[in-house]
Formats: structure tokens, sequence, C-alpha cells
């Protein structure tokens, strides 16, 4: 998903001259084509992540498109007040790509796993938030990421992601996809984001051995987030399962819960994510979501036990 | 040019338009019956030479593509800039009557967009200098002859991202950049050299990659003879050290830490500051 990411960001050069690339320290040889072709418009600036962002806000001042690259945490955390004033106070065009969203970067502990970026992100004015749930539908924003008007946090996954999406179900930042439908209506729906739109898909198939109907519905763009379709979906549901790799504070599942909280009669929501807690254990990303219950067997068993316990409205 | 001490700043007297410009200042301090006014008086003859002198501007066209850039970083010190930006013409100067009304375009501190000739909305401190730098290499992507100019204060640069943008402007070579610092000696808690060290601040600058310069911040010549100079090295940015006094121009507030800000103003300290501020007959 990165290197498609960054692919896309020197082909998109190619096509429009407003395109730039800002990265941080990142990897020897990162879009070296790119710097060979224009190097004019290829920046790597160091350690400086409050500076890169004050940076490419001045280039979009100026009527650049700017795609700033480095690690997810540093870009949202370190960097908070320049992109809140610099970016959407201005309202600028800059385009922040956030390596390893959630548990990606697990081995190398809590310093670098990007677990309340949506969060933080999107308590921000005209902050524009994605996480897409593989390289195919990353093409597919960075293609619609050209002429938003608005400051977009791009979460990108680990890489190698099976891919899910497809091309004949459109793509439109702030628009839901319906990934898979239900049969009828009372059904579970999930509504999830990133890479654990893939982990429903599988658990929804699970659902259906057991019996039980479901759908998917994927969230590429949390923010502005499609309201419209949540609502349509969910409303005859039996349950609504919102499936994020993110802490349950401020992500997703809070979106979908406030949305919820301002209808009557909307469905029962189970919240799953990360705890509000640091991680305390290593390994990979798998094992950080076994260890939260995010794998598409333990999204089963809960829905199948929440049914049981006939948690659902 | 180089080598001037805080003590050498003479306390020359303003002449006729410094002493106007402080009076649109005042105007905004009675509208919003607060603000930063040691924070602005400081600043007036640097931005009276930027503006009068050195800038390229349309007021009439605010978005000029060819127009030289000039960031107050210092938002604080925003009542002088729009005293200039009126001056100007940006604006009508009766909007000073409403500075920080709650239907005025003049806030606290200035937004772009809002107020026409604001090039940045500033007010946290530490992030003009990197947009400046974004602008400067922007101008050199588009092949325009803009300058940037940044206003920045002394306990601005406090700021590790002034310092992260400094490194940068220095890699770039961005001649285009002048980044200025108006170093009245004293920042909200105190006299700098107390709070947090800058000296050596021209060693600084300069081994940050810039050509650094020390003025007069109120000595209109020299002052012009530096801005009007820059680039002063081809191949770097400048650094412009503005030694002034904080308060300029109203004696009760000059070189004290407690008119850095200020609000409610009591009618004789009104009529003091005007009277400071008295054009000779």
């Amino acid at each position: 998903m990165r290197k498609t990411c960054l692919n896309m960001v020197h082909q998109l050069a190619q096509q429009d001259p407003r395109v730039v690339f800002i990265g941080s320290d990142l990897s020897p040889g990162l879009l070296q084509e790119m710097k060979e072709e224009m190097p004019a418009r290829y920046f790597m600036e160091g350690v400086t992540e409050a500076n890169v962002i004050g940076m490419a806000a001045g280039m979009a001042m100026d009527g650049f498109v700017p795609f700033v690259n480095t690690i997810a945490t540093f870009i949202t955390r370190r960097s908070y007040e320049q992109v809140a004033l610099d970016l959407c106070l201005h309202d600028l065009p800059v385009r922040f790509i956030g390596n390893g969203g959630g548990v990606v970067y697990a081995p190398l502990g809590p310093t670098h796993l990007a677990v309340e970026d949506i969060a933080i992100m999107r308590a921000l004015p005209n902050m524009t938030v994605t996480a897409v749930a593989d390289s195919d539908e990353m093409v597919r924003l960075m293609k619609a990421t050209l002429d938003w008007p608005h400051p977009i946090y791009i979460r990108l996954g680990k890489g190698g992601d099976p891919i899910v999406s497809h091309d004949r179900r459109g793509f439109e930042i702030g628009k839901g996809i319906v990934m898979r439908e239900a049969a009828g209506t009372g059904a579970v729906v999930f509504v999830s984001c990133g890479v654990m739109t893939n982990r429903c898909l599988s658990a929804s198939k699970l659902l259906s051995r057991q019996g039980i109907d479901s759908e998917v519905i994927h969230i590429h763009t949390i923010k502005p987030l499609d309201e419209e379709l949540i609502i349509e979906r969910t409303h005859h549901a039996s349950l609504v399962v919102s499936v994020e790799e993110h802490t349950r504070i401020g992500g997703l599942g809070s979106a979908v819960a406030e949305l919820f909280a301002e209808r009557s009669g909307m469905p029962a929501l189970v919240r799953l994510g990360l705890p509000d807690a640091f991680a305390t254990n290593y390994g990979v990303q798998d094992d950080l979501l076994s260890l939260n219950g995010l794998q598409p067997d333990q999204i089963t068993n809960r829905i199948l036990n929440d049914v049981a316990q006939k948690n659902v409205a | 040019m180089t080598g001037i001490a805080s003590s050498s700043v003479q306390p020359a007297l303003l002449d006729e338009r410094s002493l106007y410009l402080r009076q649109l200042v005042v105007r905004g301090l009675v509208g919003g019956n607060r603000g930063h006014v040691g924070s602005s008086m400081s600043l007036i003859e640097i931005l009276r030479s930027l503006y009068d002198e050195v800038l390229r501007f349309q007021p009439d066209q605010p978005g000029w593509p060819e127009r030289d850039r000039c960031i107050l970083s210092k938002g604080h010190g925003c009542l002088a800039l729009y005293a200039l930006l009126a001056d100007k013409g940006f604006f009508d100067a009766e909007e000073l009557d409403r500075f920080c009304h709650v239907d005025g375009i003049l806030g606290g501190h200035p937004e772009r967009g809002k107020v026409p000739g604001v090039e940045a909305s500033t007010g946290a401190l530490g992030h003009g200098l990197s947009i400046g730098v974004g602008m400067a290499l922007a101008a050199r992507m588009q092949n325009r002859n803009s300058r940037v100019f940044v206003v920045m204060g002394d306990g601005e640069i406090n700021e590790g991202s002034v310092w992260e943008a400094a490194m940068c402007a220095g890699k770039h070579k961005l001649s285009n950049l002048c980044a200025i610092v108006d170093y009245n000696k004293i920042q909200s808690a105190g006299p700098t050299e107390e709070i947090q060290t800058l000296e050596p601040l021209l060693d600084k600058w300069t081994s940050f990659g810039f050509k650094a310069v020390d003025v007069d911040g109120h000595d209109m010549s020299a002052l012009s003879d530096v801005f009007k100079s820059v680039p002063i090295a081809s191949n770097r940015p400048t650094a412009v050290i503005c030694h002034t006094v904080k308060g300029k121009g109203i004696p009760f507030a000059e070189n004290n830490p407690k008119w850095h800000h200020h609000s409610k103003f009591s009618p004789e300290i009104l009529t003091e500051m005007n009277e400071a501020l008295r054009t000779p007959a």
C-alpha cells in the first residue's frame, strides 16, 4: 500500500506540475526515479516534522499540492499544532501520508503505534481523514486527492494486504462502499475502515456459515463521514458492529455512535477496536490484532456470543 | 550595520510618520480596550521600512502573484501590522475601532483570508518561518522574483520549529528569504537573557547558513539600507537582527514587561499615551 501510494505521488507529479513530494527522513532511494526526473519538486528534509508541515503549507498557499510523508505517529502527534493551524485553519490542499497506521509497527513498541491518529485528525475542522482497504483502493484515492480542496490525512496499512476492493464499486472521497450486501433486513452490519474491512468480510462469510446474515460497509473516508449511507444501511439492522485498528476512543466507532446518538430507533452498536491503553506487547501486527480480538474468527465469535445473549435490538 | 548592541540603540525622537503609525496602534488598543502594547510598538519601524520602501504589493489586489510576502510570525504584534495595512489602503482604518469586536475582521492575532494583506494566520509561535520557507521554495519553483520576509519575536525564537525551519532555509540557500527578529530583549515573562538565553544570536543565524546582520530597529535609514539590499548574499538566506525597544514611543511602557499585553485602559493612561505620541505642532 505504501509503495503504491508513493508511486502514485510520482505519477500524479508527472501529470500535474502542482504536485510536490516532501519526506522527512525516509528510506534511502525512496522515490528515486521521481527525484531524478523532477529534482525541483522532490524534497527530503530530515527529522523536522513541524517544519515540513509548515513548509508544505507555504507551498500550498502559492498553488502547489504537496504530499508530505513520514511515520504516522510523528506526522500526527508531533506536528499536531502545525497540522491544525498551518493546514486546517488555512484549509490548504496538503496531503500527509502516515506510514504504519494502527499497529503496523508492532515490533517497535508504543512510540510507533498510530492508534489514536484518526481521533486527533478527525477533531480538526476542514480535515479529511482516510484509511483505504488495500493498494488498489489506494490508487483510486490518490487519483481523487488531486482536486480535493482540503487537507487530507492518508493512513497507510502495512502492505501486502489482500485486495478486497474493486473498481466496479467506484470511489469517491466521503462516500462509503457496500462491500458485501446482506440478504435481507435484520442483518448484522459491519462498519469498518482500513485493513479491518478484509477481516470483516472474512467474518461475514464465517457468520453466514452459522446462518447469520450480515453486511459490510467500508468507510474509507472517516471524515467527512458518509452519514447518509450508514443510516440507510443500518437502520433496519439487528446489530451494528464497527471495527477499526484504532483505540475505541474517537475513531470510526465513535463517529458512528455520535451519529446514532442523534437519531431515535437506531439498532444496538458494538464498537470493536483497541483498548484505551498503550500496547504492552511486541510481535507483529497480526499478534496485536489477535490480542485485542480483531481477527475474523474472534470477531465472528464475539457476534455469535452477542446474538446468543440477545444483546441485540 | 553590524555589531550593534542593545545599549547603542539611541533614544532617537520618533518622526511624524512613526508617531502617526503608533497613533493608529493606539486607535486599535482603544477599539478593543486591549492589546499587545509593547510587542506592537517595537515593530513599527521594521514594518514601516518594509511597507514604505521595500515590499512590492498591490492593496487593491492582495493576491497579486508577483508580490513580496511579509509574514508577521509574532502574530501578537498584529496592531503594528494592521496600522501599516490600513495606512496602505488594504482596508479602512475604521476597522481599528472594531479591533477584537465580535463583528470585526481584526482579531488579536492576524488571519489570512479575513484581513486583506495578511499572508498567514499566526498567533501560535514558531510557525511563520516554515511557511516562509515553503513560499520561498514556491517562488523558486515558479520562477517568480517574489521575496519572503518573516518577522519573528525574540521570545518566539525559543521555539524549536524556528530552528528546524532555519536549518532548512540554509540547506536550500534561500536567498529570497529574509528572517527578521524583533529583538526587544523582553519576552512575556521577563528579560530574554533571564528566560532563555539567545546569545550569541548573530552567530546562531550565521551557523544555520544565513547571512546575518544587526541593525538598530528604530533607525529608518539603517533599516532601509539593510532591507533594500536583501538578498545580502547571493546564495544564502538573510537574517536581520533588529535591536528594538519594547513599547517604543510610550515612555511608561518602554522596556517594561508589564506592558507586553494590557487591557482595560484607564482614561489617564490613554491621555498619557496620546500625549507621548502627539505630533509636534
